[in-house]
């Protein structure tokens, strides 16, 4: 067991908490670094797309795991980053250049789609954003004069000061900068009075907003970061996949990223990276295990689905916090080491807390 | 003649929205949770009357029956087994739970050999029959549509007002706590309410599925029965009906008179505006939260 022993108050919002979090955090620092040179070709391109869905991930985390509003039409967002970025690029717009104003039309994006949005909430607002993912899906397919519609889109390779970053290794390093970036960011803002209340405003409505929250306004801001950070990953998502097309960014996608969180672990920084390697993973690990199923199950077109299923019917029943959620309990047990209790993470029971009183 | 036409069909195709969205506000009712896996049970409900009627050669009216049946059971199933544990929680992961169930039936139907992966015609008696009258022609299938969404309203609205277990759901949707209180079995109401929600899916499957065909990703279509739902105001049963029938009409209008890409996305616009305009859709009451 771990004592810290505080003796500033800076101490309380210090990133890293102890030497431990320091020493590991480094470790991991070096390893991604290292990683260009030390893993295969293949390996690199899925580290790159895990890092690449973390820092969407990062972007529903806050939205919907630090705000309490859940979006089911993020993919909206990536595509409108993917796309931004796409023209910017093919038209010679240098590449910083072209991923800052894909983030900055993704959040003005946002900020229209909150709008509407901060009418309502609960589901009506997952169906606001369901709806407005929908719509954005068909203008991508329809405006074809900008898109190329459903014959998608081909991307040029990103170019830093003249710099022809078409190595995967190259762009892996860029996607490696973006999101520790990103993380640094978000892990800023949480512990900053905006960031304090989104939670708040997550745990209660009420009594946010007689604390002297602006609901509207930091509803609306959450959407924006959110879908900045989105968009961010959408840009970067264009470039390593080469072509985009509409179909990249329906539903499907926007639950794939719904379920990024959920599984990672809803409310936890950690949680989005979790998640993406989760998502990643997922398809390899079937499309190794196929080889070991009988002919009838491991060919079946529906496995991916039935398996993302069931894992997701298993995470909300028996692990609500996620992949995060279960690595803090193996923590626990082991800074606990002998005295750890069963019980000592149970949910309580509730009741069905109505939102219809008169 | 032709607005009429497309009047038609837009009804029809609103009454299927209707029927999915009955199934959602009767559990939002119920429960006040929000399944996204309604369009999945519709889908497993015509596999199902489809398995009757192909492969045991059952008449189209005992498959039918037997496929309202067997959505009953596996509705409160379902609901005993993975909902019950985790009501209370939050709204969000029930919504996840549910996307997860709609994932696991339809990769458990594509995974059947030979089945799962081919489009299918439900063989019902009325099919490919027409009637004229006058100019406007109409399809007996989407008049089937029409009579059998009119009768199971009636039939609902009749079990909601007179008898004792549509008002002991009415008395357990408008509080639970004092239901239980008033002896209520809530529990099993609750368990009821998902097994009527899985039929209501699984008739309106069975009226679909002669116009569209059965195939394993025909659930997509719940996700148009949300508009609906919301348009009708979310609470309200009648108003998932109406809420179904704006929808379809102006998805039918749309696909004539708009360009193309207009029709597939008009619910979702119409569901936004009404967002804005009236977010409590037609028949929902304005309620807020109080402390």
């Amino acid at each position: 067991m771990r004592y810290i022993f505080k003796t500033s108050y800076t101490q309380d919002i210090d990133l890293a908490r102890h030497g431990g979090h320091v020493f590991w955090y480094s470790l991991l620092g070096v390893a991604l670094i290292a990683a260009p040179w030390v893993v295969p070709e293949y390996w690199l391109a899925q580290l790159t797309f895990v890092l690449i869905y973390g820092i969407v991930g990062l972007g529903l985390m806050l939205l919907a795991g630090f705000t309490g509003q859940f979006s089911i039409g993020h993919a909206a967002f990536l595509g409108t980053g993917a796309y931004t970025q796409a023209v910017l690029s093919n038209m010679g717009v240098p590449f910083p250049v072209a991923l800052v104003a894909a983030a900055a039309l993704s959040a003005a994006v946002g900020v229209v789609v909150a709008l509407p949005a901060l009418r309502v909430k609960g589901i009506y607002l997952g169906i606001a954003t369901l709806a407005f993912g929908f719509i954005v899906e068909e203008v991508f397919a329809r405006w074809e004069s900008v898109t190329g519609g459903n014959s998608g889109l081909h991307v040029k390779s990103a170019s830093l000061f003249g710099w022809e970053l078409n190595s995967s290794e190259s762009f892996y390093m860029v996607c490696l900068i973006v999101a520790v970036l990103c993380t640094l960011a978000i892990l800023n803002l949480l512990r900053s009075p905006t960031g304090r209340a989104f939670v708040a405003i997550r745990d209660s409505e009420i009594s946010a907003q007689s604390m002297g929250i602006h609901l509207a306004r930091y509803k609306t801001m959450s959407f924006a970061i959110s879908a900045a950070l989105a968009g961010l990953g959408g840009a970067l998502y264009a470039h390593k996949l080469s072509f985009i097309s509409p179909d990249q960014f329906s539903i499907l996608q926007s639950i794939d990223l719904l379920l990024l969180v959920v599984i990672g672990g809803l409310g936890s920084v950690h949680g989005a990276f979790l998640g993406a390697i989760f998502l990643i993973a997922m398809p390899q690990l079937i499309a190794s295990a196929k080889d070991w199923l009988p002919e009838a199950i491991g060919q079946a077109p529906g496995l991916q689905g039935l398996v993302y299923g069931l894992v997701l019917i298993a995470f909300v029943l028996f692990e609500p916090l996620g992949l995060y959620g279960r690595w803090l309990k193996v923590r626990t047990w082991l800074q606990l080491f002998p005295f750890y209790r069963r019980g000592l993470f149970k949910r309580q029971k509730s009741f069905t807390k109505s939102d219809r009183l008169r | 003649m032709q607005i009429l036409q497309l009047l038609l069909s837009g009804i029809a195709q609103g009454c299927i929205y209707g029927l999915i969205a009955l199934g959602f506000v009767l559990i939002y009712k119920a429960t006040e949770t929000v399944s996204f896996a309604q369009g999945e049970l519709m889908m497993l409900g015509a596999f199902c009357a489809f398995a009757g009627m192909s492969l045991f050669g059952l008449p189209f009216w005992l498959a039918a029956l037997l496929a309202v049946g067997a959505m009953v059971a596996f509705g409160v199933l379902l609901e005993l087994v993975v909902i019950r544990p985790i009501l209370g929680q939050p709204q969000f992961s029930i919504v996840m739970l549910t996307i997860g169930i709609g994932y696991v039936a339809r990769g458990l139907v594509t995974m059947i050999p030979g089945i799962g992966t081919e489009t299918h015609t439900l063989p019902v008696p009325y099919k490919d029959q027409i009637w004229k009258l006058g100019e406007l022609v109409v399809n007996l299938e989407q008049l089937a549509i029409i009579a059998a969404t009119a009768v199971l309203c009636g039939l609902l609205f009749a079990m909601f007002r007179y008898s004792k277990l549509g008002i002991a759901m009415q008395a357990s949707s408008q509080n639970q706590l004092a239901a239980y209180y008033m002896g209520i079995p809530v529990k099993r109401l609750n368990g009821l309410v998902w097994g009527l929600a899985a039929a209501v899916a699984a008739i309106a499957g069975m009226l679909l599925a002669p116009i569209t065909f059965v195939h394993a990703n025909m659930g997509f279509i719940g996700l148009k029965a949300f508009p609906a739902a919301v348009v009708g105001g979310f609470g309200s049963l009648p108003g998932a009906i109406v809420g179904g029938l704006v929808i379809g009409i102006v998805e039918s209008f749309a696909g004539f008179y708009l360009p193309d890409g207009f029709k597939d996305t008009a619910p979702y616009i119409v569901v936004l505006v009404m967002l804005m305009v009236k977010p409590n859709g037609l028949f929902g009451e304005k309620l807020r939260k109080k402390v």
